[in-house]
């Protein structure tokens, strides 16, 4: 029997024997899982009890369950939301009338629900013809809504981190995998999320998806240029080169079909070769024959010249090593091994408002700080999701808004967001202790003792959650005081 | 050629507060300006909106739990 799932019955308005009862046999999930009748089957003249805890009569049980830790952000932002639903509820005619009242029931009780609940609500109520009860119905839902919100002196960092880190355990050590049928290889689990949250300058594996627009969306030999515009191709990927040393020259033979396939004209590789410096190039019937410059003639040159002729970038953008079409629903998608988020945007063809990469830093430079924000968000709930690791989404919000918090990535860990303690006893107990103190006591340093590490050394209660306040006293005001009393 | 990148999805609506809007925001929360998160003064969106050192531009972004949820930025030119 799980005692949590007990406990959170218990906690909803169950009996502790009908709790118990039912922790016997289901989780919370699974409960939740299963329907109207089934319940009614399994525990008979109970069931109405805990139909009525799981939320069905009323219709928003969505709102419930979750952790303790939800919507700890959401408050926040109470009274801009809410003036943004008004601005877009005018659109929707019909549906405003309900979404409508809701607000306004709302703002009268000086009350505030996510837009997210609102529409919830609004659709449902509207779909199952509960009108009447609109206002008990909100009602219900402030009170649900309330009492998840995390208490002020939570310490949902704590949380946070045990959260990620405890479905961390059970991450796999294999790190490569093939993404779907693309062939492509991505770094994922346990080491990508060390990546992201170390915030890493490049990811090991760069990636990126590119989507097309217009015409390019639906023609494959459209998407194909694209592609070919995007991966790098080198002369040695569509030619032959040769090295004759007895004459002194390298012969490149090109092949024509690969050329072909890859749209690339003799002009281009004309006009590549002619980037090479200290040669004299001449065209030969089949093919083209580089020669070193007169009085050059060693054989180091002739190896040199071989080397540089065979990395010549004759097409393609630097940093992208591969570029693979897929169909995907009724378009085509571009997918790449290597990334250059910046070149790949200014392309023709190219999507510029859904195209992406997982390189975050790439994404900060581009397009500013709120998109790597997204962008952490995204990568590590997808790598954790893809473990079949369900944490809960604002975990990982929470992370990625420290991370973000000074405009700039800043890695989680020691050189980042924790290591940066002022307590002197707090780094010693880290790391390199001894020249942390003498470092301290040469320089004078006062520790004031206002964090964890610290307290717990010393042997005091500790201080920690969010918005957590000091109590002062202010000594002017104290005067006053002894004046009433007098 | 130059792209737009407040169009991107992953870019979230952003808009500079008036000084009255900021007088209002901070004291709804009873803080101070510094007190906010920060975006840099040579973020691509900073610079697309001409922000100035000391707008706070609020930032409307799309959350997966709430809908809607509203953040704010002062623009700052330091490095912390």
């Amino acid at each position: 029997m799980s005692k949590t799932t007990a406990n959170a019955l218990i906690k909803r308005g169950l009996s502790k024997k009908l709790a118990e009862k039912v922790a016997e046999k289901y989780t919370l999930a699974a409960l939740e899982k299963l329907s109207d009748a089934k319940i009614k089957k399994e525990f008979g003249k109970d069931a109405e009890k805990i139909l009525k805890v799981l939320g069905r009569k009323v219709e928003e049980k969505k709102v419930k369950e979750k952790k303790a830790t939800k919507k700890k952000k959401e408050k926040k932002p109470a009274k801009p939301a809410e003036k943004k639903v008004k601005e877009k509820k005018v659109s929707k005619v019909k549906e405003g009338t309900i979404r409508e009242r809701i607000i306004k029931i709302l703002e009268n009780k000086k009350e505030y629900l996510p837009v997210a609940v609102i529409d919830e609500m609004a659709e449902k109520i509207e779909k199952n013809g509960l009108e009447e009860k609109l206002e008990k119905i909100v009602e219900k839902a402030i009170e649900e809504y309330n009492r998840h919100l995390m208490d002020p002196y939570e310490a949902c960092g704590m949380v946070a981190a045990q959260s990620i880190g405890e479905p961390g355990t059970q991450m796999t050590m294999r790190t490569f995998h093939y993404a779907g049928v693309a062939e492509i290889n991505v770094t994922l689990g346990l080491p990508r999320l060390i990546e992201i949250v170390d915030a890493r300058k490049d990811p090991s594996t760069p990636m990126m998806t590119v989507y097309l627009e217009g015409a390019y969306k639906i023609n494959r030999d459209k998407a194909k240029e694209v592609a070919n515009k995007i991966e790098i191709t080198r002369l040695i990927n569509i030619a032959e080169v040769e090295t004759d040393i007895s004459n002194m020259k390298v012969v490149v033979k090109p092949n024509l079909k690969s050329m072909e396939r890859k749209d690339i004209k003799m002009d281009d590789l004309m006009e590549a070769l002619k980037k090479l410096s200290k040669v004299e190039i001449k065209k030969t019937e089949d093919g083209i024959e580089i020669h070193p410059q007169e009085g050059n003639e060693n054989y180091r040159e002739l190896r040199r010249i071989s080397e540089e002729v065979k990395n010549i970038k004759i097409k393609g953008i630097e940093g992208i090593k591969r570029a693979i079409i897929r169909k995907e629903g009724d378009e085509y998608v571009i997918y790449t091994e290597g990334s250059n988020f910046e070149k790949v945007l200014e392309l023709e063809g190219v999507d510029k408002t859904r195209t992406t990469t997982n390189d975050i830093h790439a994404i900060y430079e581009v397009l500013g700080i709120e998109a790597a924000r997204n962008a952490i968000i995204n990568e590590a709930y997808s790598t954790l999701q893809e473990q079949g690791l369900n944490v809960d989404i604002r975990h990982i919000m929470l992370v990625a808004d420290l991370m973000t918090a000074t405009g700039v990535i800043r890695p989680i860990g020691r050189q980042g967001v924790s290591g940066e303690k002022g307590s002197v006893i707090a780094r010693a107990a880290f790391e390199i202790t001894v020249d942390h103190l003498l470092g301290a006591a040469r320089r004078g340093e006062v520790d004031e003792l206002r964090g964890v590490a610290e307290n717990v050394i010393v042997g005091q209660p500790i201080k920690l959650g969010t918005g957590s306040v000091e109590l002062a006293i202010d000594v002017k005001k104290l005067s006053k005081i002894k004046k009433v009393k007098e | 050629m130059k792209i737009d990148i407040l169009k991107h999805e992953l870019v979230p609506h952003h808009e500079i507060l008036s000084e009255e809007e900021v007088e209002k925001l901070l004291k709804t929360y009873n803080i101070k300006k510094e007190q906010l998160p920060r975006i840099r003064i040579d973020d691509p969106v900073a610079k697309a909106i001409n922000a100035k050192e000391g707008d706070v531009i609020k930032i409307i972004r799309k959350s997966p739990t709430a809908g809607i949820s509203v953040a704010y930025r002062v623009v700052s030119k330091e490095i912390i």
